[in-house]
């Protein structure tokens, strides 16, 4: 049900019934490596191409997904999933071995909102009974395109960001009942924001921005208080964003408790791994969420959260042509 | 030209300067300091095989620059291969890139990063992405100085 100007009210409450999460050995060593399903030693996978390994990741975390769901992809009816490479073939692959009938998506880094809050809706007006959704990314492919060559020994500035290795997907289904599992309520969906910035090497102050903008009117349309949420989590902002969107809502008149204000992007990965600002990229905030968060829900440490998946709409044609950065956010609230 | 700088609105104006107070700096001295080492570590390497050279086969201090460059190219290539050279990028800065060692660097890295495509379009395609820039400019600087040496030379003031 449409609530204010674009926020999504799911009153069904669609079930997230299980998820599968895979990374890389980066992750494997960071902070959250408990809460993948599969981890991986070797950034290629076993794959002759960085590419082919972002597919494996795919590949696996639907499988696991389906695993843990206890469902064949018979009774699938949509996997909705985008990732950042080209024409998202990663994606589009996987979704070529999954035999699920495909929307693709791409919305950058906020792709595991998009997704989640298309999957919800879908399932909440019987559009589907159950739909796969997610998002990934892997680094040494990301920075290919994105950057310079994985070995390229150029110096990154600290505001920086890492592309996270890993694929995150939840299996969105009707509401049985089900006990203890958790489940979407409302969806906000962001519109572009750009503020003028160019830097490619500061993502997490040109999204923060459009994470004021969503998160504002998602407390708008909602008609909520901050204090509703135990737990805001952004997607990928890392230090420079986070500090930065705090900044902004107190601006608009919201005043967040920095303690449960978190970034999926600054719960990755240890405090000495070498992130600069911290993780970035679509898979960050799907694995972030799939793995860590909802393991949390479950054990009854969070009861309610929103997560807000920020995305950079750029691309390395765009930057060197001049252009400025512009970004999106999506919010969707979890409940248990 | 679609490169002319659009005007920023007083809202986008307003925002960057907000940005800029959360901006993580660049520690820029640090960062030239450590740059003054690893350059300077990276050049005595180089003054070594040059003397090498020198003293061991029959090379004089004009002909040494030759193969002490070579070498130098191949050890860079050998740390590139080995994930090592990125390391000492993110530590050393300028002092790594500047010296031939990060001009191999990045002639082979973006070699080793496309070998996926194969060998015509991807290596040989994408193999100076980086470098291409650095050899077309530096051939073009020295055209333009060489030229001035010439006119001067001409006009008879050298």
């Amino acid at each position: 049900m449409l609530v204010g100007k674009q926020s999504w009210v799911f009153q069904q409450h669609p079930v997230i019934a299980a998820t599968g999460v895979s990374g890389g050995p980066f992750e494997a060593h960071g902070h959250l490596a408990e809460d993948f399903d599969i981890l991986h030693d070797d950034l290629w996978m076993g794959q002759d191409s960085y590419e082919k390994a972002q597919r494996v990741l795919i590949e696996e975390a639907i499988q696991t997904v389906m695993q843990k769901g206890n469902i064949q992809k018979e009774d699938v009816q949509f996997l909705i999933a985008g990732d950042l490479i080209n024409q998202i073939t990663p994606t589009s692959f996987a979704a070529r071995t999954a035999q699920i009938p495909y929307f693709g998506l791409f919305g950058a880094c906020s792709t595991s909102m998009e997704g989640l809050a298309l999957a919800s809706f879908m399932v909440n007006y019987q559009g589907a009974k159950n739909v796969l959704t997610g998002a990934s990314s892997h680094n040494a492919a990301t920075e290919k395109q994105f950057r310079y060559p994985t070995e390229y020994g150029g110096q990154k500035p600290p505001t920086a960001q890492w592309t996270a290795t890993g694929a995150g997907v939840a299996l969105v289904t009707e509401n049985k009942n089900q006990q203890n599992l958790p489940y979407t309520t409302s969806a906000t969906i962001g519109k572009v924001i750009d503020m003028g910035l160019t830097d490619p090497f500061n993502m997490g102050g040109a999204m923060a921005p459009a994470a004021a903008d969503t998160i504002t009117a998602h407390f708008k349309d909602l008609q909520l208080e901050p204090s509703h949420y135990d737990l805001i989590v952004t997607g990928d902002l890392a230090r420079v964003g986070r500090e930065t969107v705090l900044d902004l809502l107190e601006n608009h008149g919201l005043k967040m408790d920095p303690e449960r204000f978190l970034d999926c992007g600054l719960m990755l990965y240890k405090e000495d791994q070498p992130v600069q600002s911290g993780g970035s990229g679509a898979g960050c905030s799907a694995v972030v969420l799939y793995g860590h968060l909802l393991n949390q829900m479950k054990k009854g440490i969070y009861n309610r959260i929103l997560l807000v998946a920020t995305g950079a709409l750029l691309s390395p044609l765009s930057f060197q042509q001049g252009e400025t950065i512009p970004c999106i956010a999506h919010a969707v609230s979890i409940e248990i | 030209m679609g490169n002319q700088k659009k005007k920023k609105t007083p809202e986008q104006q307003q925002y960057e300067q907000l940005q800029q107070k959360h901006e993580t700096k660049r520690p820029v001295f640090k960062n030239c300091v450590k740059a003054f080492f690893v350059g300077g570590l990276i050049c005595t390497i180089g003054q070594a095989i040059s003397y090498f050279y020198i003293y061991f086969f029959n090379f004089t201090e004009q002909t040494a620059g030759n193969p002490t460059v070579a070498t130098m190219i191949f050890i860079a290539m050998l740390l590139t291969g080995f994930g090592v050279y990125d390391r000492i990028g993110q530590f050393g800065g300028a002092g790594s890139a500047v010296p031939i060692t990060g001009f191999g660097n990045a002639v082979i890295s973006a070699a080793i990063e496309h070998r996926t495509e194969g060998f015509v379009l991807g290596v040989g395609g994408n193999m100076f992405k980086l470098a291409g820039s650095v050899i077309l400019f530096g051939v073009f600087a020295a055209f333009v100085v060489a030229l001035i040496k010439t006119l001067l030379i001409m006009w008879g003031v050298i």
